[in-house]
C-alpha cells in the first residue's frame, strides 16, 4: 500500500510539474469556467427567476464543464513523444499509475473550482455564511466521483481522433448521479437546512466514489495494456 | 471457413428477423382486434403492447453488452466483442422505439410529453451512453483496443444503472407501476395479458434475429480486416 501511494504521488507530482511549467491548460480551463459563469448571468431573466433559485445548478454545471475541459488534457500530454509508453515501461502497478493521474486531475479540477467559486459568489450574490465547510465537503465528494470516471475515459478517448468531443459524450451520463446529488445538497446548504436532510444524498455520493474509484483503478490495467 | 459461418449467421438472423416481423404483425392484430379497450385510457392504452416489449428488448440488449464485455475481458474472444457491439446497435433501435412511443402515450394520459421521472431518465441516459459506446467503437482503429475499451464502458454502464435510478428515485415517480413482474398475481384481464406476452415474444424474436444478423455482418467485417492486415 505504501508503495502504491509513493508511485501515485510520483506520477501526480510529475503531472503537476509539467503543468506548472507551461500553465497553458489550467489557465484556459479557469478562464473557460469564469466565462461559463458570465454567460449564465445573462441566461436568466432577473424579473422572473431569482439568482438564489438558479445558483446551485449554475455552480455545478460550471464545475462539470470546467472538469470536462480540464480532463481532456489529462492524457493528451502523455501522447506527445510517446510519454505514456515510457510511463507504462516502468515496472509498477497500473493501478498506482491511475491513482497518480487521478490525484493530479483532482488537483487541476480543484483549482478550477476554487477560482470559479468566489466568482460565482460575486456574480450571483450568494450568501455563503457558515455553509462553506459543507460546500467544501460536497464539492470534494462529487468531484472525486466524476473525475475518477473522467480520468479513465480520457485515457481511452486520447487514442481516438475526436478525443475532445468523445470525452463529454461518454462522461456526461456518468456525471448525472454526482451532479444531481451535489445540486440537491448545495441548494439545501445555501438555505441553511439541517444536515439530516442531506445525509441520504451524501451517502449516495460517497458510495458512488467508492464504487467508481475502485472499478476505474482495476479497469485501468485493461485500458493501458500493450 | 469462419467467413462461411459468419454468412450462415447472417442468413439465420434474417430468417429469424422475418419470423419476428410476422410475429409482431400478429401481436398488432391481437392488440387491435382481440385485447379489450381499456376503460379510462381508451385506445391510447394500445401503445402499451409496443412500448413495454420495446423497453424490455432495449434493457435486455444493454445488459447483455455489459455481461458480454465482462466475458470478453475474461476469455479474450473477439466473437464476444462482436456480439456486444451488435447488441448495442439493436438495443439502440429498440430504445428509440421505447423513447418515442412513451411520449406519444404520455401526452394524452399524463398531459405532458416528458417527465423527469426515474425510469424515463434512466432509459434516456442509457440510450445516450450506448450512443457514446458506439461512437467510441467507431473512433478506435485497433481491434483489440476497441474490444477492451468498449468492454470497460459496457461494464461501467451496468454499474451506473443503480446510481441513476437511486438519484432520480427521490423525485416522485408517475410512471405506471409494474403489473406482471410483481409479488402478487398479474393485474391484467387475460386477453390483455395474452396479447402482451405474444408481443413480448415477438419483439424478443425480432431482437434475436437482428442481433444474429448484425453479429454475422460484424464478424465478416472483422475477418476481412484481418485478411487486409495479413
Amino acid at each position: 500500500m505504501g508503495e502504491v501511494l509513493r508511485i501515485a504521488l510520483a506520477v501526480a507530482a510529475k503531472d503537476l510539474r509539467v503543468e506548472f511549467r507551461s500553465r497553458t491548460a489550467l489557465t484556459s480551463a479557469v478562464v473557460f469556467a469564469a466565462l461559463v459563469l458570465v454567460v449564465f448571468s445573462f441566461a436568466r431573466d432577473p424579473g422572473r427567476l431569482s439568482a438564489e433559485e438558479l445558483a446551485p445548478s449554475v455552480l455545478w454545471i460550471t464545475f462539470a464543464f470546467g472538469a470536462v475541459v480540464t480532463l481532456n488534457r489529462a492524457f493528451y500530454v502523455e501522447r506527445e513523444q510517446a510519454a505514456f509508453d515510457g510511463l507504462l515501461l516502468a515496472p509498477v502497478s497500473r493501478g498506482a499509475v491511475y491513482l497518480g493521474k487521478l490525484g493530479a486531475n483532482l488537483a487541476f479540477v480543484g483549482v478550477v473550482e476554487l477560482v470559479a467559486f468566489p466568482l460565482f459568489v460575486l456574480f450571483f450574490d450568494v450568501a455563503v455564511g457558515g455553509a462553506w465547510p459543507g460546500l467544501l465537503a460536497v464539492a470534494l465528494l462529487a468531484t472525486i466521483g466524476f473525475v475518477a470516471v473522467g480520468t479513465l475515459f480520457s485515457a481511452m478517448v486520447v487514442r481516438t481522433r475526436f478525443a475532445e468531443l468523445m470525452l463529454p459524450v461518454l462522461l456526461l451520463p456518468f456525471m448525472v448521479p454526482p451532479l444531481i446529488g451535489a445540486v440537491q445538497v448545495t441548494s439545501r446548504l445555501l438555505v441553511g437546512r439541517p444536515l439530516s436532510e442531506m445525509l441520504g444524498w451524501l451517502r449516495l455520493l460517497a458510495v458512488y466514489d467508492l464504487v467508481f474509484v475502485t472499478l476505474c483503478t482495476l479497469s485501468f490495467a485493461v485500458v493501458a495494456e500493450e | 471457413m469462419s467467413e462461411d459461418r459468419a454468412r450462415t449467421a447472417i442468413r439465420r438472423g434474417l430468417v429469424v428477423t422475418a419470423l419476428g416481423l410476422a410475429a409482431v404483425a400478429t401481436a398488432y392484430g391481437l392488440a387491435l382486434g382481440y385485447a379489450p379497450t381499456e376503460i379510462r385510457q381508451g385506445a391510447a392504452q394500445k401503445i402499451f403492447y409496443v412500448h413495454v416489449p420495446a423497453a424490455w428488448c432495449a434493457l435486455l440488449a444493454f445488459s447483455l453488452v455489459g455481461v458480454l464485455g465482462g466475458l470478453y475481458l475474461w476469455l479474450k474472444d473477439f466473437r464476444l466483442d462482436a456480439l456486444a457491439a451488435a447488441s448495442a446497435e439493436v438495443g439502440l433501435v429498440f430504445g428509440a422505439v421505447m423513447l418515442t412511443t412513451g411520449p406519444i402515450w404520455g401526452k394524452p394520459i399524463w398531459g405532458t410529453w416528458w417527465q423527469w421521472e426515474p425510469r424515463l431518465t434512466l432509459t434516456l441516459l442509457l440510450w445516450f451512453l450506448f450512443v457514446g459506446y458506439l461512437s467510441l467503437r467507431a473512433a478506435l482503429v485497433d481491434p483489440s483496443e476497441r474490444a477492451r475499451f468498449s468492454a470497460v464502458v459496457g461494464i461501467m454502464g451496468l454499474l451506473l444503472v443503480p446510481f441513476v435510478h437511486l438519484s432520480v428515485y427521490l423525485f416522485r415517480g408517475i410512471h405506471p407501476q409494474p403489473i406482471i413482474l410483481k409479488p402478487s398475481r398479474p393485474s391484467l384481464p387475460p386477453e390483455m395479458l395474452t396479447t402482451l406476452l405474444v408481443s413480448l415474444g415477438a419483439f424478443t424474436l425480432l431482437y434475436l434475429g437482428l442481433l444474429t444478423a448484425r453479429y454475422g455482418l460484424l464478424r465478416l467485417v472483422d475477418l476481412r480486416e484481418d485478411d487486409g492486415d495479413a
